[in-house]
């Protein structure tokens, strides 16, 4: 069982405030990612859970306890850290003891899980190496392993992906969301990749100088941003955000569109621009289009075969359908 | 160094360098290997004459051979294990944040700066005098006897002094050793359920390991040759219960005038440090491999 309640949680580092109170309830067997821009305090709430800083006020209790003031160790919660923070000179093998070593586990058990995680992660044949002589998608393998083996009520990961190359990123992404699905236990990620946030969680904290802004599903964050902050921030290219007299047409402070949302034409439409930048993707193409009237440059996706070149005159016309209002603060008008 | 002709010049131009260093440590060696096999007095002067090993044979079965010889390692490895031992503690203690952090890591330097034999002079007449140390005053204000320490027990008073000056050199390589360490090891350590000593034992120790190794190392090569501490405060006695091989062929050379003998003990002590030197890099001197 992992169900995490943070009840007014609230941190700060002498004067400052890092967290203000916050509330947010992790059900059993839930993957969710929190994600924001770097310093948004994403890592800090992490670690907060994890026991690893103390919290200034409010009440963390997993499974209906009280965990606010219990130690790391005795919180039942494993976490793979950003470094992966793998014990250099012990064996794969003895990394992935530790924990188990340290809850003083009788050897077979220990032995029986070793060799239950090394074929889930597919470690068999490095148990004997040191961390050093390992990629960084096995020491990551590691980090986790050693994680797995605790059988612990959740899993917290810290930015696990971020020092691995764009190639492994994906692989692994795909394994840890695989391991969710196989282990079924609660597992809270961090990252400020939107990408990962998306594919991979059940739901989604958007946190903004330690403000959750939003809480929901990938596709409830995605259709129906509740400000701009998270329409901004969700989604790869960014929603093109529109102010001035265009917004004030559809009665509000910003429109956002996404780029798919754009029609794009040579003949005639709602907004006339000119092409700059194509990015080709093969299966889509974004072009960069300057709109006049707008400081922004709006991006825009057609298909791959859609052949337009730099400073061409085009016309886009938004479907009004998938037009996102805001008001003043910001905030979604339904 | 890519090519063959840039290798051959860097061999060209460092070589002046690597002969200079070759005489400078040839012909002192020569001549003291020399002087090891002739029967030379500073009292009889030009009289000097071959006599093979006697010179050797002299040194090595003096009593005095065996006690420098024992008194030499056990002031080595008391040394080595006071510092080590205490040096990793205070390391523990500096790296811990407190006011006043900087000044207190400055001060804790400050011991290694004073020449040995300021500091042995002021142990012996400031801290160990037994009328007018600072510990025999600490004895009497508790109604004690005031121990007489350099003639009550003088190797162990040395060893005390020299640990005092060694103790801030090896303190500092393992502090910057403990503050290279990974926090989120420690972190994840903790998170595992280690408690504060297994961590120390599991995680901090071995990351030591090589600093500890430096920290031997070096102070191996400089115990080896500690000299003032003893002349100023016991001049090897009471007896020979305070000398070591180097106050021995000080001895020897400088007040019997024996400039062979002391040659021979010279040579004696070289072939020793060496054998130390073997066995110290077979033991651990894989720790520094990267």
């Amino acid at each position: 069982m992992g169900r995490i309640t943070l009840d007014k949680v609230r941190k700060a580092f002498g004067d400052i405030e890092v967290i203000p109170p916050l509330d947010l309830t992790i059900e059993d067997g839930e993957f969710v990612v929190f994600v924001g821009p770097s310093g948004c305090g994403k890592s800090t709430l992490l670690r907060l859970i994890a026991g690893l800083e103390d919290v200034s006020g409010g009440q963390i209790r997993i499974d209906r306890e009280d965990a606010t003031n219990l130690p790391p160790a005795k919180r039942g919660l494993a976490m793979v850290f950003q470094s992966y923070a793998l014990y250099p000179h012990m064996s794969v093998r003895k990394n992935i003891a530790f924990p188990m070593k340290m809850a003083g586990l009788p050897q077979d058990e220990q032995e029986r899980r070793i060799e239950a995680a090394a074929k889930a992660l597919n470690l068999t044949d490095y148990l004997d190496r040191k961390p050093g002589q390992l990629s960084g998608g096995q020491r990551q393998r590691v980090a986790i392993g050693r994680a797995i083996v605790r059988e612990p009520a959740a899993f917290l990961f810290d930015e696990p992906l971020s020092n691995l190359d764009a190639a492994l990123r994906v692989g692994m992404r795909l394994e840890i969301s695989e391991l969710h699905k196989r282990l079924a236990t609660t597992m809270i990620y961090v990252t400020h990749d939107q990408v990962e946030a998306m594919t991979m969680a059940d739901k989604i904290v958007v946190l903004r100088a330690g403000n959750i802004e939003q809480v929901g599903s990938p596709l409830e964050l995605y259709n129906r941003p509740r400000n701009v902050f998270v329409a901004g921030f969700i989604g790869s290219p960014k929603m093109n955000l529109i102010t001035g007299a265009e917004a004030a047409k559809h009665n509000a402070t910003t429109i956002g569109i996404r780029p798919e949302h754009l029609a794009i034409s040579t003949e005639g439409g709602a907004w006339k621009g000119e092409i700059g930048v194509s990015e080709h993707l093969g299966s889509d193409t974004f072009f960069h289009v300057t709109v006049e009237g707008q400081v922004e440059p709006l991006t825009v996706r057609a298909s791959g075969e859609v052949s337009l070149s730099y400073g061409d005159t085009v016309w886009l016309t938004p479907n009004e359908a998938n037009l996102h209002r805001f008001d003043a603060e910001g905030l979604r008008i339904a | 160094m890519a090519t063959k002709h840039s290798r051959m010049s860097a061999r060209l131009m460092i070589s002046p360098a690597v002969l200079l260093l070759l005489g400078w440590m040839l012909i002192p060696l020569s001549m003291t290997l020399y002087f090891s096999f002739l029967r030379y007095n500073l009292l009889m002067p030009g009289m000097e004459e071959f006599t093979g090993l006697t010179n050797y044979r002299f040194f090595l079965t003096d009593p005095a051979f065996f006690a420098a010889l024992w008194n030499t390692i056990a002031l080595v490895v008391g040394v080595l294990v006071v510092t080590v031992i205490g040096g990793i503690l205070l390391a523990l203690l500096l790296d811990q944040p407190f006011f006043g952090q900087g000044i207190v890591r400055i001060l804790v330097i400050a011991p290694f700066f004073v020449m040995p034999t300021v500091s042995a002079l002021v142990w012996k007449n400031m801290f160990m005098n037994p009328v007018n140390g600072l510990f025999a005053h600490a004895a009497k204000a508790l109604g004690l006897q005031p121990f007489d320490f350099l003639s009550s027990a003088p190797l162990a008073s040395i060893i005390g002094i020299v640990s005092w000056q060694w103790l801030p050199f090896a303190t500092l390589i393992l502090l910057t050793a403990l503050q290279s360490l990974d926090q989120e090891q420690l972190e994840a350590a903790e998170m595992d359920g280690a408690p504060w000593i297994k961590r120390f034992w599991y995680i901090m120790l071995p990351h030591l390991a090589r600093a500890i190794t430096v920290v031997i190392l070096i102070q191996t090569i400089f115990l080896l040759s500690v000299f003032a501490e003893i002349l100023v405060t016991t001049n090897g006695g009471p007896g020979t219960a305070s000398t070591n091989l180097t106050y021995l062929i000080y001895m020897q050379s400088l007040l019997q005038f024996d400039v062979g003998g002391g040659s021979a003990g010279g040579v004696v002590a070289i072939i020793l440090a060496n054998i130390v030197a073997i066995f110290l890099m077979r033991m651990i001197g894989k720790n520094l491999d990267a």
